[in-house]
């Protein structure tokens, strides 16, 4: 007998890969100026090394495609594609379905770090680095750091002990943020927005601050999907199978916290991604880490391209906070594929 | 050569002695049943000799020193089949034998042809093949325990721990598994060291048992020497009766004792006490 296992293969990724490609062509094209494919097409490839094109777009169109559309297509994609596998990685590494992104206290320390830089940050206009984004980042981070140092019972960290952890942290965190949006009422509305999310600043700046944080942890993750179907039975029996299941789920954690951290820094606290597109992505391909883990990336870029197209030109020209977009779309989604799935997990 | 041995091995757990000097050796081939109350130690030994579980005193598997095996050297020498195994959700019954191959694909690498072959000549040896794509969690539980044995022979350890491989087995499949432990055993030369909960049954598939009482050994040798009546009363607080068995081996079967009272007859109109006498 021929014993084939749960590999990626190509024609899923393809499948997922052309919808990419489709949704990122959509997103550049619309907008309140509306431009031609065959313009735009030609536009990118004349960019490309040996290939001379005149694409006919004006000045002024080329300038919204490359100052404007591009970046934050390629922003929403990057942001949407790290939130996204941080999520499997999680839901991995954890055992536990609803674990996402935000688990280990990332959300409410990158919240609490951009409430301070809100409130009592320094006027940075004249700096050459915006403070908000190092904020966040760095509160993210530390809040999931909080969370591994406290998360130890009886010396050893289960992942039940490290998920109590997080819960402790993020209440501990959000209570201080509460408290400095209270005693500074002014900022609530500042604080508020970036909680919800947002696109509308992406330029390439965000793009290549994010850049290096999605290659090192999206490589890191890549490279343990493996080790994630391992970890599936359990620490223990992991343990008996060869695995040091507590490193492989530091590493994976580390991996996963950079890239929710790089994301949230430029892009805010969009929830929902890292939980749906994994979970959606599972019913169609299945439960192994080898296809979730890149199937997830990929759909996970669609999938926020899509709602940044939803969250600028619905009310257009008012732009919706896009977590709100990614929820109101995302759960009837998500609850269609629950159902009509005839494989649960 | 002993397969493991254990000179004066300890285990506390959340700073409760669980095993207390424990000295026991286990001879390469052998087929030893480890039987004893809940709470006397045996999960625990096999923990600790899978090295799940810190220990103190010395621990030796095969011919390596004590201590000097990583995880995966570990893997390769010692399978264990825990009593209530995870069953990972959607995993297919070829994935999961998988992972029995664990200890040989490199960290971060990929299985080899060699692993793939080595799971399908599992399957086939374990009448699994035609499971090999059906999900584990759509199997019945007699399936289920044959994939779990699947996944620990991938292992191609020499020494198998079984962990009450029974538990929630009917009769018929409880047989089933025990037997086809005992034509593993035989096939691919393994020592086998089985925690049991059944005496009767250890009694007959075990060539050597050792009785575990408050993690010491109580009694060990031949199933004769060990299960007797005086020794199981003493040790389970259990009144049974060893019985002979005309085709040979025997039977531990326990034994209402007169003073609970079950059999006294009930007053009557108290339909509630007769229901439970009857």
């Amino acid at each position: 007998m021929i014993v084939a296992p749960a590999r990626l293969r190509a024609g899923p990724l393809v499948g997922a890969s052309a919808v990419l490609a489709g949704a990122a062509m959509l997103a550049v094209l619309v907008g309140p100026v509306r431009l031609a494919p065959g313009a735009v097409l030609a536009e990118l490839a004349g960019r490309l090394p040996l290939v001379h094109t005149t694409s006919g777009l004006s000045p002024q169109e080329a300038a919204i495609l490359w100052q404007l559309r591009l970046p934050r297509v390629v922003l929403g994609g990057l942001v949407g594609a790290m939130l996204a596998m941080a999520g499997a990685a999680y839901q991995g590494v954890f055992r536990n379905p609803l674990a996402d992104p935000y688990l280990l206290g990332a959300a409410a320390g990158a919240g609490l770090g951009a409430t301070l830089a809100i409130a009592y940050g320094p006027d940075t206009s004249s700096w050459p680095v915006d403070l908000l984004p190092i904020a966040a980042f760095a509160g993210a981070v530390a809040g999931v750091i909080g969370a591994y140092a406290l998360g130890r019972s009886g010396g050893a960290r289960t992942a039940t002990t490290l998920i109590l952890s997080g819960v402790a942290v993020a209440a501990f965190l959000t209570a201080v943020q509460t408290y400095v949006q209270q005693r500074e009422s002014e900022t609530l509305r500042e604080v508020y927005g970036w909680i919800l999310g947002r696109l509308t600043t992406a330029g390439w700046h965000e793009v290549l601050l994010v850049v290096p944080y999605a290659l090192v942890s999206a490589a890191v993750i890549l490279l343990h999907r493996r080790l994630l179907d391992v970890l599936a039975v359990g620490d223990d029996e992991a343990s008996s199978l060869g695995l040091r299941a507590a490193r492989v789920r530091l590493v994976v954690v580390a991996a996963a916290t950079l890239a929710t951290a790089a994301a949230v820094a430029v892009s805010g606290l969009i929830g929902f991604v890292g939980i749906i597109v994994p979970h959606t992505v599972r019913l169609v391909a299945g439960s192994s880490h080898r296809l979730l883990v890149p199937l997830s990336l990929v759909a996970g870029a669609a999938f926020l391209i899509l709602a940044d197209l939803v969250a600028r030109t619905v009310a257009a020209p008012a732009e919706l906070p896009i977590g709100v977009v990614t929820a109101f779309f995302g759960a009837p989604f998500f609850a269609l594929v629950l159902r009509t799935a005839r494989r649960v997990p | 050569m002993s397969a493991i041995e254990l000179r004066g091995v300890s285990v506390d757990l959340d700073g409760r002695p669980v095993l207390r000097e424990l000295d026991l050796v286990v001879p390469g081939g052998a087929r030893l049943g480890l039987i004893g109350p809940n709470g006397s130690g045996k999960t625990t030994l096999l923990r600790s000799v899978a090295g799940l579980v810190p220990h103190r005193g010395e621990l030796r598997i095969g011919d390596a020193p004590p201590g000097s095996l990583s995880r995966r050297e570990l893997a390769r020498r010692i399978a264990l089949v825990p009593q209530n195994p995870a069953v990972p959700a959607g995993i297919t019954v070829a994935d999961y034998v998988l992972l029995g191959r664990t200890p040989y694909i490199p960290y971060l690498g990929t299985e080899s042809r060699r692993d793939l072959a080595i799971v399908a000549q599992v399957l086939d040896h374990l009448d699994l093949a035609a499971f090999a794509s059906r999900r584990l969690d759509s199997l019945s539980g007699g399936e289920r325990q044959r994939a779990v044995l699947a996944r620990a022979l991938a292992q191609q350890a020499p020494v198998l721990l079984l962990d009450e491989p029974t538990t929630g087995l009917d009769v018929g499949h409880q047989q089933q598994v025990l037997e086809l432990v005992d034509t593993l055993r035989e096939d691919l030369d393994l020592t086998v060291v089985s925690a049991m909960h059944d005496l009767t049954v250890a009694g007959q598939f075990a060539d050597q048992l050792v009785l575990l009482d408050g993690g010491r050994v109580a009694a060990a040798g031949p199933a004769r020497e060990v299960l007797t009546e005086p020794v199981i009363s003493r040790h389970y607080h259990a009144s049974v009766r060893v019985l002979e068995d005309p085709g040979g081996g025997i039977v531990v079967v326990p034994v209402r004792s007169r003073e609970s009272g079950g059999l006294l007859p009930s007053p009557p109109g108290d339909t509630s006490e007769r229901q439970v006498a009857t």
